[in-house]
């Protein structure tokens, strides 16, 4: 028992880049479907880690290379956590560290795209938080915990008290997987305004490290999702499907907003959530009153 | 009992010791030697009472208190000295109200103003005694380099340098006092010394603008200053089921109506030294003053009386309406504050919205009153102190160094001054990210609130998400900036005083060490405290505790990292769209002109601004304090 | 391990062309061609670049750009001149301006004729530059380990 944590952990480590990167591939390949198009193999993502690594080291300043592998660290640190059964807001926080790394690798470079790509990831970053953590907050409400131990073995089944709470969530996961409208600070599809906005001066390995990041964080989201759906361990993992499918739709139906109506968006689902938990309170309140 | 009176007098000693002493060098021996003692002294505190709980003390009284009486109205009448040299009427005003107050208190309720002790120390008073004696007396450290630097740098401002130490070193007795006594009209006393040597500092520079902060800071904490006098009259008049003046009795009394409305005038005392929204402003205009002065506001004296007042009260407001209210204050404040920060590019002002903003966190843990927010409450004190401390400190060397706040000017700092640069980054990190305090705090607000009763448990968690989130993106910003590489930049670091260096190399450690010893410190001192309080006691899950230490010695390891990055990489210039561009951002621009590209970060004054959110956020703290009242009054 | 050649990133650049060619380098992208069925992809980005691909002459206003782009892009790098006027200045090579094909600044390795080139050619002319690609990464790891070695060699004569 004590020691089922730490396999979590080393499974989420050794897999989830495994995991995430197929993720990845499949994205890319329903993706080229929804567009009519045949798409790359399923395991382009693979190569294209693969090459990045082969590439010629290059940097506009060496330090960039020390924030982008704080950034991964504390990525794959975060999700480990959330594997692990931990605390879900300190695995929020070590998430937020991470990211505040990624920004100040691109502050660190000084170059006017990477500049503007970090102010939007940061607005990104201001935009999810509230819900993210309105999101752990629910979560609690059901389930009394904190821990991810915890709340993934619950046998109440947390999407139905907490519909608004997950709308919300998904609307910032989209913000997350750095899909359409919200990849305003770095895109997977070429040809932004801005370059590649905050990746603009990664190149080479360093360029891989923050896509691997990007594998262990879809990971450790879609973890998150599966948390709603808990109690039933295939309605969750269907659920995630879902989701995931959903939010590739959305991808390539809609295009990129302004960073205005990211944050906004943001904001907006925080309130979607705030007002299911107030009701969900009034709820709990009442059973707990009617009961006694 | 002589050690709190050593800490008490020894620094006014050296206050009067100070007012003779001209040459910097001879200065800056007597204030770091007294700094030594201050702070050894603070610290043989923690040993010698640290495990024993709360004691108290009886202490003279009768003749203290007399002189105590004559001292405040000496004090009043030379408020209404500069109140009149400077045509500030409602200065006088309210120093005339405060005074007639303190005169029909004494005059009609004399019997009952006894304390059995006068005072006592706990858990908490060693806290802030730590935080007083060595955050305060290595600012005091810092100052003596600094304002011959300021003098310098400012021909135009008379020097009175005895003067500010000696105003400097009554503010940390003041502080010791405050913190050290049990006699409520005591605490009063030490109250309003620090009111009027904020003032005093505050105007040193005597330019109108100083003088005109300083008198706004002056209104607003005699505006205080006169709703604690009147919940003294109060408690006196009920002396017999409240507890009177005696601050154990007032927290124990079983008359929990009674107690509330002093409770809350207090608070609103309290609220106002802690320059809660609407009284921001007096704090924001304080900026005026040399950096030491707004260092030591900020850190480990004046608004830390005013979230120490709160706490203390906490009990008191821990259920009740008037309580929630005061807590909303702190939490409404939490938010604007800090997201009017984000619209600042002035370092200090920055520094202060983000004061403003934790002593609001602070208040809204302390109004709830449940344990868990207690002992969050003072993590949160203990953190905010040493890393606010620092960035001032730090801001106030970099502004001696490139000749500017503005943190668009600090671009580049770690090529600059790099030493500085990764002390600032320290000092940053200690105020929002994982793992260092204020996140620890912060978490364990969050943890707190869940548990409270449900409508108000979740405001306040509502408030708190967008307002975390908030301050991430304001400090992360300024982050960015101290870290960018620059090219072509001379290093500006050598020159400023050696010494100086020291008070910031120990506050940086004190930073890290805050969040390696928190556990202890918790359960040294915290924990005691709410334990003898609450009977309960709030700890953080053990492997929650690891794991923060791991990321603790992850984050010191790192950097190591830049050893493997050293060889073999090529660089290159930042991608310019494909003008040939340097290093240092310049470009080959149209008609054969070489142009510069300059960032800058988004400060989204539009919809952050101070002129936006101010006064809604005022008009709302206004309220609610007003509904502390309110509340307070119906419970009677 | 050739990844490489599976994963060629292009960065395409339209020097002075008449928007012909740029056409038909986009129509290479929709569902008809397809060339992220290769692993293609048409990054915006020479920093994460590895194919240069260029349509139209060098002209005098965007030789020091072309110039600076073919240097952000980090080794092993090939480059692909697309159409008549990339290669050689085309129907432009006499005007006043026009240096001529994009050889005159940067080494070119793949030449793709056409006027306008087709998207089956362009196709072509990259599948041929991954062949390059790769012998380049082969040379740049050979002339890496063959420096590393030296490199051994020098510590382990200094150690003895």
């Amino acid at each position: 028992m004590t020691w089922t944590w730490l396999i979590g952990a080393v499974l989420f480590l050794v897999l989830a880049p495994v995991v995430g990167g197929l993720i990845a591939g499949v994205d890319r390949k329903i993706t080229a479907r929804m567009q009519g198009r045949v798409g790359p193999p399923l395991l382009q993502p693979f190569y294209d880690v693969g090459k990045l690594f082969e590439k010629e080291s290059v940097v506009v300043t060496t330090a960039q290379n020390f924030y982008v592998l704080a950034y991964l660290i504390f990525i794959a640190l975060s999700g480990a956590l959330f594997f692990a059964g931990g605390d879900l807001l300190l695995i929020i926080f070590a998430f937020t560290l991470a990211h505040v790394f990624l920004v100040l690798g691109a502050y660190a470079v000084h170059s006017p795209y990477s500049h503007i790509g970090a102010e939007r990831e940061l607005i990104q970053l201001m935009a999810y938080e509230p819900m993210i953590i309105l999101a752990a907050v629910g979560l609690y409400m059901i389930t009394n915990s904190f821990y991810v131990a915890d709340i993934a073995v619950t046998t109440i089944p947390a999407i139905l008290y907490l519909p608004g709470v997950f709308l919300g969530f998904a609307t910032i996961l989209t913000i997350k997987l750095r899909k359409s409208p919200f990849d305003i600070s770095t895109s997977h599809h070429a040809h932004q305004e801005i370059v590649k906005g905050i990746t603009t001066e990664f190149s080479g390995s360093t360029l891989a490290q923050v896509e691997i990041a990007h594998w262990y964080e879809n990971v450790f989201l879609l973890g998150f999702v599966y948390l709603f759906f808990a109690w039933n361990p295939v309605i969750g993992i269907i659920a995630v499907v879902v989701t995931y499918l959903a939010e590739i739709f959305i991808d390539n139906v809609t295009a990129r907003v302004r960073w205005q109506a990211a944050l906004k968006s943001g904001w907006f689902a925080a309130v979607i959530g705030i007002v299911n938990l107030a009701i969900l309170a009034y709820i709990l309140g009442y059973m707990m009153t009617g009961g006694a | 009992m002589q050690t709190l009176l050593f800490l008490i007098l020894f620094p006014i000693l050296v206050a009067c010791l100070l007012l003779f002493v001209k040459r910097t060098t001879l200065r800056y021996a007597v204030v770091a030697l007294s700094a030594l003692a201050i702070g050894g002294a603070s610290i043989y505190l923690l040993m010698r009472y640290a495990l024993e709980g709360a004691v108290y003390f009886a202490a003279p009284s009768e003749t203290v208190s007399l002189a105590m009486v004559a001292i405040e109205m000496g004090l009043a009448l030379f408020i209404i000295y500069m109140g009149a040299k400077f045509r500030n009427y409602p200065a006088i005003a309210l120093a005339v109200i405060q005074a007639a107050l303190v005169v029909y208190l004494e005059a009609t309720f004399s019997g009952s103003l006894h304390a059995v002790n006068n005072l006592f120390i706990d858990q908490f008073s060693i806290i802030m005694a730590l935080i007083i004696g060595i955050i305060g007396s290595l600012i005091a450290v810092y100052a003596v380099r600094y304002m011959e630097t300021y003098h310098h740098h400012h021909p135009e401002v008379r020097n009175r340098q005895k003067m500010f130490f000696f105003v400097i070193f009554v503010f940390l007795a003041a502080m010791f006092g405050l913190v050290f006594s049990n006699n409520l009209m005591w605490v009063f006393f030490f109250w309003e010394i620090t009111t009027i040597t904020s003032f005093l500092l505050i105007g040193y520079s005597e330019t109108e603008e100083a003088t005109n902060n300083a008198f706004r800071a002056l209104v607003m904490n005699l505006l205080g200053g006169v709703a604690f006098v009147v919940a003294l009259i109060i408690l006196a008049a009920t002396e017999a089921t409240s507890g009177g003046i005696d601050l154990a009795r007032v927290l124990a009394s079983s008359d929990a109506a009674i107690i509330l409305l002093p409770a809350a005038l207090i608070g609103f005392a309290g609220i106002t030294k802690a320059a809660l929204m609407p009284f921001s402003s007096w704090l924001l205009g304080a900026m005026v003053a040399p950096t030491p002065v707004s260092a030591l506001l900020h850190s480990s004296t004046m608004v830390k009386a005013g979230v120490y007042i709160l706490v203390r009260f906490s009990p008191v407001f821990a259920g009740t309406l008037a309580g929630f209210s005061i807590g909303l204050v702190g939490a409404v404040t939490f938010v604007v504050a800090s997201a009017i920060a984000i619209s600042q590019n002035n370092a200090k002002l920055v520094l202060a919205y983000s004061t403003i903003a934790n002593l609001g966190l602070i208040a809204a843990c302390a109004g709830v009153g449940t344990y868990m927010l207690v002992w969050a409450a003072i993590l949160l004190i203990i953190f905010h102190a040493v890393a606010k401390a620092l960035l001032f400190l730090g801001t106030g060397a970099i502004e001696h160094r490139i000749g500017s706040r503005d943190i668009e000017d600090m671009e580049g700092l770690i090529v600059r001054m790099p030493r500085m640069a990764v002390m600032m980054f320290i000092g940053i990190a200690g105020m929002f990210l994982a793992p260092f305090g204020m996140l620890i705090s912060k978490w364990a607000a969050i943890e707190a609130f869940v548990q409270v009763q449900a409508p108000f448990g979740l405001i306040f968690i509502a408030l708190l998400a967008y307002g975390s989130a908030i301050t991430v993106f304001f400090w992360a910003k300024w982050m960015g900036k101290l870290v960018a590489v620059t090219r072509n930049q001379e290093r500006v670091e050598k020159g400023f005083f050696e010494e100086s260096w020291g008070p910031l190399y120990i506050i940086t450690g004190l930073v890290i060490a805050a969040v390696l010893l928190f556990p202890v410190i918790s359960s040294i001192l915290i924990e005691p405290y709410v334990l003898a309080i609450y009977g309960v006691t709030a700890l953080m899950a053990q492997a929650n505790v690891a794991i923060m230490l791991l990321m603790m010695a992850l984050l010191l390891i790192l950097p190591v990292s830049f050893l493997l990055f050293r060889r073999s990489a090529k660089r290159l210039p930042a991608y310019m769209g494909g003008r040939p561009a340097t290093p240092d951002l310049h470009f080959a621009g149209s008609l054969g002109l070489t142009r510069e590209a300059q960032t800058r970060n988004y400060y989204l004054a539009e919809y952050f601004g101070e002129a936006k959110l101010f006064l809604p956020g005022a008009v709302v703290c206004t309220v609610l304090i007003l509904a502390s009242w309110v509340l307070a009054g119906v419970a009677l | 391990m050739a990844f490489l050649k599976r994963s060629p990133w292009i960065l395409h650049y339209d020097a002075s062309s008449c928007n012909g060619c740029d056409i038909e380098v986009l129509a290479c992208l929709t569902p008809l061609y397809d060339v992220e069925r290769f692993g293609i992809i048409n990054t915006g980005n020479p920093k994460h670049a590895d194919i240069l691909l260029i349509t139209g002459g060098i002209n005098a206003q965007n030789r020091e750009v072309v110039e600076n782009i073919y240097e952000q892009i980090p080794e092993p790098k090939v480059v692909v001149a697309v159409g008549a006027c990339a290669a050689t200045g085309g129907v432009f090579r006499e005007c006043y301006n026009i240096v001529g094909g994009i050889d005159k600044v940067i080494p070119v390795d793949v030449y793709v004729p056409g006027c306008a080139a087709r998207p089956e050619q362009i196709i072509d002319g990259v599948v041929t530059a991954l062949s390059i690609l790769e012998e380049k990464r082969a040379k740049m790891t050979g002339a890496a380990r063959i420096k590393e070695d030296a490199r051994h060699a020098e510590q382990a004569g200094e150690s003895t």
